[in-house]
This record gives C-alpha cells, structure tokens and sequence, in this order.
C-alpha cells in the first residue's frame, strides 16, 4: 500500500434539528484523517462515534443495496454509503436531499413519501382472477420479459431522482421518475391486469407523465442506471395513445 | 400515555414480519407493523443468490422435490434441526414461491435449448427442455444434491421484498415506521404487545395486542465485521429475554459465510461459487479440492469457512493490510453472465474495490453472516414459554437451521415460517385463548418503566461510553467467539463480556441530551441489550464441548450425538444478573426420519448415540417393506414421521412439480 501521508478531510455537514426550537440550519466542518478504501459511511461514523454523537444521518445496509443513505454530495443526489472518499476532493459538503421532511441533520423521512406514493399510484399486482392455487404450477413466463421486468424493479426508492427534478421543485404533487418507473414496471407486468385506460386516470395527467419538463436530472443521479429516460418517453406515447382512445 | 390496541402487533417490517401481517389481515385480524426503517429498507433486501424451493423446473433441478430438500437441510443443520419443522418447511417452500410470482416477484425464469455454464471449472453445456421454458429455474448453491435456488439475478431478497411490501399497501397494513419496540409487555406469563419508542420524536407508546410477533432478524452486529445490515443487532431476541419469560434458542450457532469482500465485510452471494466461480490462494491455486474432493467450493458454508480459514493458517492467505485474505474468481464466468446474473457483486466491486470482476479476482474472507440461533418457539412459531409471544424468520429458532443454514433457505424460511406463522396467530385469535385481562395499571408500569431507564442514560454523569464498550465487545466475539473456538478463549470471552454488561450499567449519554431523535441515546440502550446478546452467545459456545455444524470448538473437534443432541436454552429472569440462566432441551432421535449420520466431509469423527444405530435400522426396515408394497414417497414419509396434520389446512395440498406429477 502506498506510504504516503493520509488527507485530513474538511467534511462540511448542513446541520439542524428541528426538534430544537433554539436550532437553526447552520453548516458545521469535521476534520477527519482518511483511511485507505473509507466510504461516506465509515467518514460519518467516525465524525458520530468521535467528535459528535448527535449527528443524524441513515444508513441500513451500507453496500448500494437498501436506498436508505441518500443525500447531497458536493451538491449531488447519491447514495453515501458506496462513495469513497478517494473519488472526492479534501473538502466535502453534505446536505440532506431536498423535498423530504427532514427528520435532523442528513436523516430524512423517505419512508412516509414513498408509501404515499406506492398507496396513491397502487404498485402492486391488479388480479381480478380467482384466489391464487398455490399448489400448482407457476404461470410460465417469457425469460425476456422477466429479465426486463426486474430491469425496472432494481429501483431502490432512494429519493435521488426525486432531489434531481426539476419539476418537483415547481410542482410537489408531481409522482416523479420514481413513479413513473414503478407504473412502466407493471405495465410491462402481463399479470397485472390493468388496462392501458386505468393507467391513464393515474398518470395521464400534470402530476404524472404529462407534467414531466424532461430535463432529465433523474436519469442522471439515478444509483441503479435505470432507463427512466426511455421508460417516461414511452409512458408518454402509451398515454397519448389512450387518451385518444 | 398513549396507547395503540390492535389484534397483532408485528416488531420487524423484513420479509417474515410483512408475510405475518398480510396473513393474519387476510383472515380478518387488525395488524400494525413497527419497523426501526421503512419495510423495503430492511435486511431481507441484501439477500442476493436467491431462495430455495424444490420446484426441479431446470434440467440440474430434475428429480428434486421435498425428500430431497429436507435430506439435505437436516444433513446441513449437522442434525441439530428439528426434522418436523423442516418437513413443514420444505413441503411450503414451492407454495410460497408460487404466491411471490404471483405477487409480482420477476423469478428469472427457464430458457428453451442449450446454455453454456461452468461446472467445476469446466465450461459444459445444459439442454433445457421445451416444456419447461417459462417456469422459474434455479441455480447451484452450497451443500445441496440438485440445483435448487430460484433466484432473480442476483436481487432476489430485493424483488422479493418489494412484491411482499406492495401486497401489504395493497391489504392496507398499517406500518408505523421509525419505531423501536424496548419492552415487551406481559404478565402472568402471558404477552400484551411491547412499549415502543418513536426513533424521531422520541416518545413512547404503549402498544397491545393480543398477539405480538418478534420479527426482527438476526444479531450479527454483536461481531465487528458481519455482512449484516447495521441494524441487525439483535433487539428483537434482546426484547425476549428482557421479559425474564421467553427463551432463547442455540444463540451460539453463528454462520460465517466464506466470500464477504476484504475489508469491509460486504457480501458477495454464494451464487457466484454456485455458478462456478472459484477460490483460490495467493499463489492463484484452488485449494478447496484437495480439503473437500467431491464438493469442492460448494460444501456447506461452515466447511467452506472452516477450510478457507485453515488455508490462511497454513501461510497460503494473501497479506494486505487488513488481514489475510483469499481470492474469488469469477473471471470464469464471463462478462455477460456477471452483468446479467451477478449484477449487484458487480456494482459492489467497482464502488467498494475500485475492481471489475469479470477482469480481476475478489479478495474475499469468511465474515459472519447469520444467526441460526434466536427466539425459542414451538412449530407454530409461539414462544414456549410466553403465550402470545410469536416470532419467525432469522429472529427465531423454530429450529429449521440447527447448527448450519443452508444458502437459498434463509428468505425461503421467511415466507415460509410468515405464512404458517400468521395462521396459527389467526387460530389462536379465534380462539377464547386469546381473551385479554390486564390492567392499564400494569401497562403504565411497563411504560415508566422504560421511561426511568431513558431517563438515566440522558442524566448519567461521569459514566460510561457506549461505544467503548461496544467496540470491545464486537471485538471480543470477532477474536473469542469466531469460526474455530476454544475452551481458554470462550472463557475469557465470557467473562470479560460480564464485565462489560457490569460497566453498561453505567452508561452515559454524552453531550447528545435529546429526548427525540437521538443516535447516542440509541448506541446506549441497544449496547446494554446487545451486551446481554453476546453474553448469550458466548456462553453457549463455552459450555458445548463438541463441535456441530458452525460451533467448531479445538478442543472438542467431535460432534457429540450422546452428550449434546441437545439444544441450548437461554434466558434471563432476574434482570440484576450478569450471566443467562442456561439450560438443555433433549433433541429426540428416536422420532426422527432421518437419524444422525455422516455429514460427508472430511473425517468422520461422530461420537454416535447408541440409539442411533436402532433407529437408522427401524427407518431402514420400514422404508425397505413399504417400497417393496410399492409405496409412494409420501405414504413412506408419513409412516417414519407423521407431520401434515400439524400444517393449517390450506397448505396440506400436495404440490405440482413439473417431471413428477405434471
């Protein structure tokens, strides 16, 4: 390994706790010495278990995996716990995503968006048919349209693609890349049932593909590289389609 | 005081704990799930190579079905499974399968004609046949006859997790989220829901319930380096033995699983050894035939680790600054099989490693991973000595697992164990059993209680540092309580781990005085809970003196039929002590299908209880008759081990399997 003197890094975190009515939002810098291979979330760690133990931040699975790390890094939407310190400068800025309530420091309550967004847009499986046998065989499926299917359900609801529209910002009632993808999922889902007209009364308005500006910030902080891109475009020539319908 | 009533109050918002809600909703009952984060966040999303379910739709899946499945789980388990549970369990694991696709989870599924796959390092060609495409294949994975993992890529646990959260919003379950669950409350020896505490404004509230259901996953986080999610710390087995009623099961089988990448313990599935990636020394040798010549890479975890670990003492490791490690390569596989079935091993090797696995080998060493032991239940999954109390998935010891889990069967017991499990809470709720007395008087008790505790840490002065103490003790189970153990280190760890829950009595929260959200209020009170955790673990591996599946003891290197066949059973009920009361629950071979045997690696060295042999003879002689009648598999399997009558009605059916019966 190389002999060469460790980086002390100036971390730069937005800090406040709205439960304390003398709190206000301030930035505060951590100096800490970086460790060979350190992540965000082995930097904030020690900022918490070493200089102070009341910083709020969330991490569940710390491997890319569970979303839960979300925040802004020199600005940008990402997840914290899969980016090193190597990759960035000495001096850091992190600050919690935007548009979700803020719970203190860099903790945000993703959660309570998220099932609003999955009760309103109803992402799960719309089967009239009987009660499931489950002692039968399972309904076969193309390989394809399952390895396309789990394409789109990589999506970790970590909020980056929220943070990164522009059109949220204007329009808070907008369901974002994140929705729109979750309703691209079970279109594409032949065992969701839906027609292509009960999609259109959930998305074919301003608050769903219609209102999207495609400036396209969500593809671009997009964690997992999913195509939202290609799958708005596509939503939006689906729900053209119906609505002449 | 605020209190919240419901039917059944499920702690944990994993796998299990969602099948669990959605169960007992679809039979009628009220639930509310309490969830430390949102459901999709839990650990059940890092499960990657997938679930096992003897569905034999792959041509390498032929002949499969539930025998075979249930052989190599007890063989796993190194017999300290209990055979009837695992008969249940791998008679629902092709039900639950087929509930989850039809819930939405993509199962990457069988493809007609030929495919290239690497078999013991050589590449070799599969011919799937045409009537099965479509159906949901699987993959390889360690210490199982057929290829049995179904999987989906390697997201699985993910798009298993998603389809059974979004089932929930469908059957609007309510989830309250950022709750943490500190106390159960009970009296008489009987469970009323658990005082909880909101994680973001810092108030508690006092949930009963008729039922309430632990749910909480495993307690990997009491070791240093542990592939588990950071909230893995055991507080939910830390809630039962608090209540000085409940017990714990086995708390010492601890699984380390052989590829966690170097240094910071992330997984990389077993599936990558399943699709044939290898693992190889410093000099680029691969090592593991010469210790397991038949099943090589894909022996059963505890082996694989063992061996691995063995090689590094051997001088044959690769030094880097971390510690030894070993390498895993699966350059073999090629880029496209890695991009489309080990896509997440690949993300995590270019964010964590800065490397690209389809050009450059994984440094890789075994890293703990998962807890057999847990929250002690009957098979329906309620404490055996709580009423009320139920617990499932890798929070509980039903005791699927024994002292080794087989990879694939972790997820595949949540669903399974959250579905039985909701049934027999239904059951129970329909029955008069159910009926509540108890006083709001003793439910504030159980409030202030917690309150007081709160209180303390937030006022302490001159105290202790939680994370001091946390640091040590995560150290000492790395050191003292790893993958070989001994009967020196075991007591040394035992008693310092004493000495530190004596310290954690005098924790105290520093300069972070908040009572809402507060990190350092939480490090304290968990660390007292995981204290009591490792003690419980460390315990249990001192007074074993034989070695069995993943508990590999020096200095007893004999598995121990005649003395230990028995189970270890924890429990705390007087909250001064500074140890667990331990005690022993007899495993029974002489109502087993499948008596103590060889497990097939390395040398033989069981110390057989006598009765085995007059078992084995009987099983022998009955199964010989009944074939030679011309009994079927499930007319033989009924008459060496009754257990249907045990499953709700509705999961009785026999399953369809594509070869046998379709």
């Amino acid at each position: 390994m190389n002999d060469k003197k460790p980086r002390i890094l100036k971390i730069s975190i937005l800090r406040f706790d709205p439960h304390d009515p003398d709190d206000f939002p301030h930035m505060e810098t951590f100096e800490i010495e970086e460790s060979d291979g350190m992540t965000l979330f082995i930097a904030l760690n020690e900022i918490r278990e070493h200089h102070d133990n009341s910083l709020k931040f969330d991490f569940v699975c710390r491997a890319g995996i569970c979303g839960s790390c979300s925040m802004l890094v020199n600005g940008k939407p990402t997840l914290a716990c899969r980016t090193l310190t190597a990759k960035l400068g000495e001096n850091i800025s992190l600050a919690p995503l935007p548009l979700f309530e803020l719970i203190g420091d860099l903790s945000i309550y993703t959660g309570k968006w998220m099932r609003y967004l999955n009760e309103h847009l109803e992402t799960w499986i719309h089967d009239k048919e009987e009660e499931l046998k489950f002692d039968n065989l399972e309904e076969k499926m193309e390989p394809e349209l399952a390895d396309e299917i789990y394409e789109l359900d990589r999506c970790v609801e970590c909020g980056c693609c929220v943070a990164g529209c522009g059109t949220i910002q204007m329009k808070p009632s907008f369901v974002g890349a994140v929705g729109l993808n979750k309703i691209a999922r079970y279109h594409l889902d032949p065992r969701d049932k839906r027609t292509d007209e009960e999609y259109y009364e959930l998305i074919g308005n301003e608050d769903g593909v219609f209102g999207c500006m495609t400036l396209l910030g969500c593809e671009d902080v997009c964690p997992k590289d999913l195509p939202l891109q290609s799958k708005i475009a596509y939503l939006r020539r689906m729900m053209i389609k119906a609505s002449m319908n | 005081m605020k209190v919240i009533y419901t039917d059944v109050l499920i702690i944990g918002g994993g796998l299990a704990g969602l099948r669990v809600a959605t169960g007992v909703k679809e039979r009628g009952h009220d639930a509310v799930v309490l969830t430390l984060v949102p459901p999709k966040r839990s650990h059940s999303a890092a499960a990657q190579g997938g679930m096992q379910a003897s569905l034999a739709n792959s041509k390498m899946g032929e002949g499969d079905n539930e025998d075979v499945h249930f052989s190599d789980t007890i063989k796993g388990s190194d017999w300290g499974a209990d055979q009837v549970v695992a008969r249940m369990f791998t008679h629902c694991a092709p039900k639950a399968i087929r509930e989850l696709a039809h819930w939405g989870v993509p199962w990457t599924r069988v493809k007609r004609g030929d495919r290239e796959a690497v078999i013991n390092a050589k590449k070799v060609t599969i011919t799937e046949k045409d009537e099965a495409h479509g159906l949901i294949t699987a993959r390889d994975f360690g210490g199982t006859k057929k290829w049995r993992t179904c999987y989906t890529s390697d997201g699985t646990g993910h798009s298993m997790l998603y389809a059974m959260d979004n089932k929930a919003h469908e059957d609007k379950v309510e989830i309250h989220e950022r709750l943490e669950a500190l106390s159960l409350i009970h009296e008489d020896g009987r469970c009323y829901g658990a005082i909880a505490r909101n994680l973001m404004s810092g108030e508690l509230v006092a949930y009963v319930s008729k039922a309430t259901t632990v749910a909480t996953g495993g307690y990997g986080r009491i070791y240093s380096v542990s592939t588990n999610a950071i909230i893995c710390q055991g507080m939910g087995q830390a809630l039962a033995l608090e209540s000085g009623v409940a017990t714990l099961g086995n708390m010492e089988a601890i699984q380390f699983h052989p590829t966690a990448i170097v240094p910071v313990g992330i997984l990389t599935t077993e599936g990558c050894r399943g699709d044939g990636g290898l693992l190889l020394d410093k000099d680029g040798y691969r090592f593991m035939p010469d210790y397991e010549p038949d099943k090589k890479e894909l022996a059963s975890r505890d082996v694989v680790s063992r061996r691995m670990t063995e090689h590094i003492r051997k001088g044959k490791g690769v030094k880097s600054r971390y510690g030894d490690h070993l390498w895993l390569d699966i350059t073999i596989l090629g880029r496209e099989h890695i991009e489309k079935n080990l896509r997440e091993v690949k993300e995590i090797c270019e964010n964590f490693l800065g490397i690209d696995p389809a050009v450059d080998w994984i440094p890789v060493r075994p890293t703990q991973h998962y807890s057999m032991g847990g929250i002690r239940t009957k098979y329906t999954g309620e404490s055996q000595t709580l009423k009320g109390l139920y617990s499932c998935g890798e929070a509980a010891c039903w005791d699927l697992h024994g002292f080794n889990r087989l990879g694939g069967n972790s997820v595949s017991e949540t669903v399974v164990s959250g579905m039985l499990v909701a049934e027999y809470i239904s059951d129970f709720l329909e029955s008069s059993d159910s009926d509540m007395s108890i006083h709001s008087k003793k439910v504030e008790f159980f409030l202030n209680k917690e309150q007081k505790k709160l209180d303390n840490l937030l006022n302490k002065e001159n105290g202790e540092d939680a994370y001091v103490l946390r640091r040590r003790m995560e150290e000492i189970m790395m050191e003292k309580v790893g993958i070989f153990r001994n009967g020196k280190d075991l007591k040394e760890a035992v008693d310092e781990l004493e000495e530190l829950l004596k310290r954690s009595a005098n924790i105290e929260v520093f300069r972070s005085k908040s009572r809402a959200a507060n990190p350092a209020l939480v490090n304290a009170y968990r660390t007292q809970k995981m204290l009591k955790i490792a003690l419980t673990c460390a315990l249990g591996a001192y007074l074993r003196e034989e070695s069995r599946g993943a508990h590999s003891r020096e200095d007893f290197p004999s598995r121990d039929d005649e003395n230990w066949l028995k189970r270890t059973i924890t429990s705390w009920p007087d909250e001064n002590q500074t140890l667990p009361h331990v005690s022993y629950e007899a495993v029974d071979i002489s109502s087993m299908e499948m008596p103590p045997g060889f497990r097939g690696y390395g040398k033989d060295l069981t110390r057989h209880h006598p009765i085995t042999k007059v078992m084995q003879d009987k099983v022998d002689k009955i199964r010989q008759t009944m074939e030679a009648e011309g009994k079927n598999r499930f007319e033989i399997q009924d008459a060496l081990m009754p257990y249907k009558d045990k499953l709700p009605k509705k999961y009785q059916g026999t399953n369809a399997r594509f070869g046998e019966n379709v």
